[in-house]
């Protein structure tokens, strides 16, 4: 039986650093190329000498997927084009395209420049990788060869993320990437149509949570950062420099205008400029309400936000502030978060997920003191000899949390499975204790089997593909004409037939044909068969009493008399003769051909049985 | 060369021959058709070379109606063509034009249903199938008593079901849900085939179930709605097909599962009634109920919005179960968590109101049994929930109507969804926020606000849409508030709202004069406060013409309307400031029994008491003035003419007083108006004296005639709720009005010739009546018109100076008709809110430009706003303007109200001055839209081939005061 194997080389039950390996139908595809927020080392890129311990992977690859631009899921992409060795094509779509070389590039300024590493990709690298990369369109079916085909579909989540359709043949699988069931400010839902994958990887993010309506979550926001302003202090929003972003700053943006605020909104960092250029150009992949007013304002020209600079953190009074990363690791809101941390007044509303690891996830686990490496040092600490300037950070600020996170929650994961009806399930991105709950539960209600893979276990999945023959025009009218008018879809039907397995390609076309195209003659298969009968009469007169008889039973049928004293039933040949020594005695010789069988056997029986004595 | 031009002459010569009889063609057509429609349409089809000119002729044949009597003659030369038509498209073009005649009125098509039969079974092309059948469909439902035709087509559908082309397979499930009946089995099947010989005959639902599961999804879908259909003639459903339509629910189409939505309801609705003995039939319910919820997650929104509309529709629903809509059972980390909803209702009840300081207050709670969770298969869990948060605005506004009617139906789930709606406000779609006003409008009868829902809802005041605004003023005029400080803050909203759109200025104190009333015990404790009054300190007087200052008065004089000891809060100046409100803005300031203030006997006995009786009193007023002029048996008879005067005057007072009664009241006055401007014209002395002498007077008699017209059409248009009956009457004064008229000017202009056109339309008229009011007729028995009808014989054939004599007698001596008053009158009104006409200040624009004036009316009781009412610009030069406003324009915030807010270009040539334009509303009305005008032909694919009725007239009544706008064009500036 032929299978499909799924290998993750990241994000198995685990989030962070995405990239999954698939083989179906003898094509090996990687989904998504990202990398690991929560580590600085070689942990950080997914594992690629499990493809191949030297030399490119072009070889052992088709072709490369990305969903989207988070860095988590295409972080690693230079590495492995460029540094690891890759030629073949990538696919993503065309706003993933416009935007992930600005992240990149961002990211590679905060490793090499800031942190100074070496040994990593360069600008140029990343051009480079840039150029192997295929545009997609949704709902495009795209040919990668000849019988490997992807297809992508609305994934919500962020600007430009998508659902991936792989089909080889008939075996297919869908990898959902990141997705959001619930459209937002700017963004619509997740939609697939029932495309029945035999496996449907998701990411399971948020397995074990069943979120409050959107509403609710956004009022609470905006009462949260209004109530802040007021009391007059600086509300610090970490996120990721696009995607929910984009989002709150529409959601503060008409708050403002509705509320008549005036305190600042500030978003950090240049790269936004690039990338918001990118929103007001990707309309068509926004929700229903940009779509439907971009002719009179597009929603993504901001009146009351404006760009951010260093100082400003210093400023007296109220201001909001977006600043980059979302998870409080690194760059401009760890900055600003140190500023501002010492100051209840503050607020800091976390609104996405925090990989263990970061700022992020340990003052969200109320964690108030900090142990920050920094310039100015307060307390020295020895630690294995080596003196390291570290500064205990008390964190006074408020902290919140918003799940703004744009996930499918488990009652959209479960409504992504109902509506593509996979017949297996893998897991992805999630943690392990939380899959294992929406494993159970997928089991339980879809009655249908569901994976977990740790990074580098292989799940394999045997499919039953079916194999589409081509049929000859001719013989299906054949067989229609004999059947009723109307192919019944609940039962299957036989019919007759010749299989040319031929250059690859299966036709099933009637036996003449076949003979013909094949150019082989055919073989006349004949059946004879003597039958006693008790008959007084003339040889003559016993035929012709046969003839009657058939005749009188087989009513719809050629019945003939030869003058050369035989009887022909359709193509059966009867001929009576009898032996000199008893004459009553009459030996009938039946003939039929092969394609008569059924005809000639019954024939036979009829015979056997003796002529009726009324003839 | 010379041979060459001579052969171009030749070529366009010869191409002129060949296209005069094409141009021909359809002038004789045009006169053909009139007379006989069939034998035209015979020569257009003989005449026909090919397909498509034949084909071309049907086309131009089906714009035209046709006459009862001639169809039959047409019926049969279309299927002597269709006969020997060759081509598909024509033959179809036939078969559906078959169609459309037999639904013609007054004619009985069963005399076609052996040709079609016939020919259904001749023919081969499926498309030409599929409309035949379409052609019986049509002729079926004409004839739903004939059982025997309905029986033959219920078996040609049977027969063809099994046909490949799969419209030929709805078209026969479209007839079978039609005609078919359960009651009898198709005996007639096992003559289908020999397969289906074996199996026993049955019935029409089970077959129509077959198709359940065809290969194709129109067919599917064709079977539902079938089934469907049969379930609307009152067929009772089986559960199997309960069963079988539940499976289709996950069909792949969207068309079919949009359908199998529609087909799961009525088993909701059949098995409503739970039976004691079977829990059978309860889960039922419970289990359509939860299916229908889980559509509301579907993938397609157009099933989405099919499914969220049935849910409103679910009224009988257990309230446990409608209650797990609202709830989707949330959980974080597999710990069992609080919506924010419950939580702020919490925080409301424990007495500490601001939230989101306290740490984790979203915490989790317990832990989650993780085998009790269900995370796809719970039912109706959340489906408004996720309803209301749709991707698509068309689904959560379907949604906000569903939940509206639920919680009409059950105020228990109405405090439920509150939130809910609330919620909705803040949507990014002005529609939904609009429509979720509304919603919560319509049920807050049933509840109560809480503080902090008010604040979300108070928030929305300061939204930049107009409307959106208005609706949440209105939504405060119902709403009920919990306690004082809900006022104030409501009061806060209101005058911050004030200060930022001065225009909504009406709007506002109307909504604090119902809040006011609405809450007096609320209001009491705070009007200290409100009015800034002091125990010891005298406070500034504050402006009057603040209108803030106004805002809190009326909501402080109409709590004080109900509670007796509020006045005694009051400093002087607030008494006088009431005297002055109490006038200006009378309608937004209550009577109050002040202490120590004489009330004014006069006004006050009429305006208090105003009640239940005096409406009736009134009623009975207006009758007995009614009768009293009844008595009048003639026009001539002596004191008949004071009687009206006063009769009149009587009834303008009552319509002042009783506004309940002002249309009735008005109605009458005009219409004895119109008597009595007759009579007053009939006894001039004109009559008696020699045509030359009395020019003059005739003055007087010709404006009377033209005045009772005006007022005619007034009657019939202005006023809603006229039966024909009333109708009638006024068209018999109208005409004895034209007949004054025409006598007038027979006797005043010489000469027999414009006499004889006038003449004859007035006769024209006159049978117009008759045609119009055949049923009638017995109410006017020696009528003007009656006596007219009777004499119609002799009038047509005399000359026009004797019918001029026979008028004028007949007028004389025709009996006055007594006005019988329907239920209820109403008269359309318009009043004008914007522009005031106040204002002083011109507005300034640059000549041979445009500017916008905003206009702001209500429309009381006029029907079809859309079409009827126009505004008129007049400016000082005498010209006018007659402006369109677009449908869009008008708004409908309650039942009978129209508001039209709207946008009016002006534009002139420079002044010198600035100077006055009126502005007003008009009532366009024409005869032809009258309620009573003939009915239009069945078979109308278009109307252009009809002649207009001659006797169109057209005009406009003005609908409300003009209001003068200052303008000012300035030149443009070189």
């Amino acid at each position: 039986m032929p299978d499909i194997k799924v290998t993750p080389l990241g994000a198995g039950q685990d989030v962070g650093r995405s990239c999954i390996l698939v083989s179906i139908g003898g094509k090996n595809i990687m989904l998504d190329c990202g990398m690991h927020m929560g580590y600085n080392d070689d942990r950080r890129f997914p594992d690629f000498s499990y493809i191949t311990q030297n030399g490119r992977l072009t070889d052992y690859l088709d072709c490369v997927i990305i969903s989207h631009f988070h860095l988590d899921h295409c972080g690693a992409l230079p590495y492995m084009s460029e540094m690891v060795g890759y030629d073949g094509p990538i696919y993503m779509t065309h706003p993933t395209k416009a935007i992930c070389p600005i992240l990149l590039e961002d990211f590679r300024k905060i490793t090499v420049d800031k942190k100074g590493e070496t040994n990593f990709f360069t600008s140029q690298m990343i051009k480079d990788c840039m150029k192997k990369v295929v545009p997609l369109n949704l709902h495009q079916t795209v040919q990668v060869d000849d019988e490997l085909e992807i297809k992508a579909y609305y994934a919500g989540h962020v600007l430009g993320a998508a659902m991936v359709q792989i089909k080889v043949g008939s075996e297919s699988v869908v990898y959902t990437g990141d997705y959001n069931m619930t459209p937002d400010r700017h963004l619509g839902a997740a939609w697939i149509d029932k495309c029945r994958p035999d496996i449907l990887i998701t990411e399971s993010t948020y397995a074990t949570t069943i979120r409050d309506s959107k509403r609710c979550r956004e009022r609470d926001f905006l009462k949260k950062v209004h109530e802040s302003i007021e009391r007059g202090g600086k509300v610090l929003i970490p996120v990721f420099a696009l995607g929910r972003a984009q989002e709150l700053c529409i959601l503060l943006e008409t708050f403002w205008e509705r509320m008549n605020l005036k305190a600042p909104i500030y978003f950090s960092t240049g790269l936004t400029e690039k990338a918001n250029h990118y929103y007001k150009l990707f309309i068509t992949w926004t929700n229903q309400k940009i779509r439907k007013t971009f002719v009179q304002r597009n929603m993504f020209e901001f009146k009351h936000i404006k760009a951010f600079d260093r100082s400003y953190a210093d400023n007296p009074g109220p201001m909001v502030v977006f600043a980059t990363p979302g998870m409080l690791h690194a760059g401009q809101s760890l900055q600003i978060f140190k500023k501002w941390a010492g100051n209840e007044k503050n607020m800091v509303i976390m609104p996405g997920y925090c990989v263990q690891g970061t700022v992020g996830h340990k003052i969200l686990n109320g964690q108030k003191k900090l142990e920050m490496e920094g310039r100015a040092t307060i307390s020295l600490r020895l630690i294995d000899g080596v003196c390291a300037s570290v500064i205990i950070l008390e964190v006074k600020l408020q902290v919140e949390y918003m799940s703004f996170s744009a996930h499918a929650d488990a009652k959209g994961i479960m409504q992504l499975i109902r509506m593509a009806e996979p017949h297996n399930i893998l897991l992805v991105h999630g943690e392990a204790k939380k899959m294992a709950f929406l494993k159970d539960k997928i089991e339980q209600e879809f009655n249908i089997s569901c994976y977990m893979p740790a990074n580098g276990e292989t799940t394999t999945v045997t499919t039953n593909p079916s194999v589409p023959v081509d049929i000859s025009l001719n013989l299906l009218k054949r067989e229609m004409a004999l059947g009723g008018p109307l192919p019944d879809p609940k039962r299957p039907r036989t019919m007759h037939g010749t299989l040319i397995m031929k250059d690859n390609s299966l036709r099933l076309v009637s036996p003449e044909q076949a003979l013909k195209e094949l150019g082989l003659s055919e073989h006349q298969l004949r059946f004879t068969c003597r039958v006693h009968l008790q008959d007084p009469h003339s040889d003559t007169d016993t035929l012709s009493r046969i003839y009657s008889h058939l005749k009188s039973v087989l009513k719809g049928y050629a019945v003939q008399h030869l003058p050369d004293s035989t009887v022909m039933v359709e193509s059966i040949v009867l001929k009576v003769s009898s032996s000199a020594e008893e004459p009553d005695l009459k030996v009938v010789l039946l003939s039929w051909c092969f394609q008569d069988e059924e005809l000639g056997s019954f024939l036979s029986t009829l015979l056997k049985k003796g002529l009726p004595s009324a003839l | 060369m010379a041979a060459h031009l001579k052969k171009r002459v030749y070529e366009e010569f010869s191409k002129v021959v060949q296209q005069l009889p094409h141009e021909e063609v359809p002038a004789k057509k045009l006169r053909l058709t009139k007379p006989s429609k069939s034998a035209a349409l015979h020569i257009d089809l003989c005449k026909a070379t090919n397909a498509t000119d034949a084909l071309q002729y049907l086309l131009n044949f089906a714009r035209k109606p046709v006459e009862a009597e001639s169809v039959e003659g047409v019926v049969r030369i279309l299927l002597e063509h269709y006969y020997k038509e060759v081509d598909n498209s024509v033959r179809l073009k036939i078969a559906s034009l078959l169609g459309l005649l037999s639904k013609t009125a007054g004619f009985s098509p069963d005399c076609i249903v052996d040709d079609v039969i016939s020919t259904l079974n001749n023919d081969k092309s499926k498309q030409v199938l599929a409309q035949l059948l379409d052609t019986l469909l049509v002729i079926g439902t004409q004839l739903p008593e004939n059982i025997a035709v309905t029986q033959r087509l219920i078996d040609v559908a049977c027969k063809h079901l099994n046909s490949t082309f799969f419209g030929v397979r709805n078209k026969c499930l479209q007839l079978l849900g039609c005609l078919g009946t359960v009651d009898k089995p198709l005996t007639k099947e096992s003559e289908t085939g020999p397969s289906a010989s074996a199996t026993p005959p049955r019935d029409v639902p089970s077959l129509i179930s077959d198709y359940f599961s065809d290969q194709d999804p129109r067919v599917r879908t064709a079977a539902i709605k079938a089934m469907l259909q049969l379930h609307e003639r009152g067929m009772k459903l089986q559960q199997t097909v309960y069963n079988q339509a539940c499976k289709l629910l996950s069909d792949d189409y969207e068309q079919v599962r949009s359908a199998a939505v529609q087909m799961v309801w009525p088993f909701l609705m059949a098995f409503i009634v739970p039976i004691p003995s079977s829990n059978e039939e309860i889960r039922l319910v419970d289990d359509s109920f939860g299916k229908i919820c889980h559509m509301v997650s579907d993938g397609s929104w157009v099933v989405r919005v099919q499914a969220a509309k049935l849910l409103g529709s679910m009224q009988q629903v257990s309230p446990h179960f409608l209650e797990q809509t609202l709830d989707k059972k949330l959980m974080s980390d597999l710990r069992r968590k609080r919506t924010a909803h419950e939580r702020a209702k919490e925080l409301y009840t424990s007495g500490e109101f601001s939230s989101g300081r306290r740490w984790a207050d979203d915490a989790p709670k317990e832990k989650v049994d993780t085998s009790g969770v269900n995370l796809i298969d719970s039912g109706a869990c959340g489906a408004f929930v996720h309803g209301l948060e749709d991707e698509m605005y068309e689904v959560r506004i379907a949604a906000v109507e569903a939940l509206c009617s639920l919680a009409q139906a059950s105020p228990s789930f109405a405090e439920k969804c509150l939130d809910f709606l609330v919620d909705m406000f803040n949507d990014e779609i002005e529609e939904v926020r609009l429509q979720s006003i509304h919603a919560l409008r319509q049920i807050s009868t049933n509840i109560t606000l809480r503080e902090d829902q008010l604040d979300t809802v108070l928030a929305v005041l300061e939204d930049s849409s107009r409307d959106i605004r208005e609706a949440l003023h209105e939504l405060l005029c119902y709403a009920n508030v919990s306690t004082k400080e809900c006022i104030q803050l409501a009061l806060l909203e209101l005058l911050k709202n004030l200060t930022k759109y001065p225009t909504d200025r009406n709007s506002v104190w109307k909504c604090l004069k119902f809040l006011g009333a609405r809450h007096p015990t609320l209001v009491l404790p705070i009007v200290p406060e409100l009015l800034s009054t002091h125990p010891y300190f005298d406070t500034p007087e504050p402006d009057m013409d603040d209108p803030a200052y106004i805002a809190v008065l009326v909501l402080v004089f109409n709590a004080a309307k109900s509670c007796p000891t509020m006045p005694a809060l009051f400093s002087d100046h607030t008494f006088r400031h009431y005297a002055y409100l109490r006038d200006s803005l009378s309608h937004l300031v209550p009577q109050l029994r002040l202490p120590g203030r004489k009330q004014v006997a006069g006004t006050s006995s009429e305006t208090s008491g105003v009640g239940a009786g005096s409406l009736e009193s009134a009623q009975h007023f207006l009758q007995e003035s009614l009768a009293r002029v009844s008595t009048l048996q003639n026009l001539d008879s002596p004191g008949a003419q004071e009687l009206l005067h006063f009769t009149i005057r009587d009834l303008q007072r009552l319509g002042e007083l009783q506004t309940d009664l002002a249309g009735s009241a008005d109605f009458c006055a005009t219409y004895l108006h119109c008597q009595l401007l007759l009579m007053k014209a009939l006894q001039e002395k004109l009559w008696n004296m020699a045509v030359p002498l009395c020019l003059k007077q005739n003055a007087m008699a010709s404006t009377a005639a033209q005045q009772i017209l005006e007022e005619t059409y007034k009657l019939e248009f202005l006023y809603s709720g006229l039966e024909s009956r009333q109708v009638a009457t006024i068209h018999n004064v109208r005409l004895q009005a034209k007949a004054l008229q025409l006598i007038l000017i027979a006797r005043t202009k010489r000469g027999v010739e414009p006499l004889l056109a006038l003449c004859e339309k007035f006769l024209q008229e006159v049978e117009a009546f008759q045609r119009l009011f055949i049923t009638e007729l017995p109410h006017f028995q020696d009528s003007f018109v009656e006596k007219l009808l009777e004499l119609m014989p002799r009038l047509v054939a005399c000359k026009p100076l004797d019918l001029v004599k026979i008028l004028q007698t007949t007028l004389r001596q025709s009996r006055f008709i007594h006005l019988k008053l329907p239920e209820q009158i109403h008269r359309a009104l318009a009043t004008i809110i914007e522009p005031t006409g106040e204002s002083d200040n011109p507005l300034r624009f640059t000549s041979g430009l445009v500017v916008a004036l905003d206009i702001d009316a209500t429309l009381e009781h006029v029907q079809e706003p859309q079409t009827v009412v126009k505004v008129q610009v007049l400016y000082p030069d005498g010209q006018s303007h007659i402006i369109h406003p677009k449908p869009g324009d008008f708004r409908t915030p309650g039942p009978g109200r129209v508001r039209l807010i709207t946008q009016v270009y002006l534009s002139h040539s420079a002044w010198t001055e600035p100077c006055q334009i009126e502005v007003r509303l008009l009532l366009a009305y024409s005869s032809s839209s009258s309620k009573l005008a003939a009915p239009k032909p069945a078979w109308n694919e278009s109307m252009e081939g009809l002649p207009t009725s001659e006797n169109l007239i057209e005009g406009t009544i003005n609908l409300s005061k003009p209001v003068k706008v200052f303008i000012m064009p300035k030149p443009a500036r070189r």
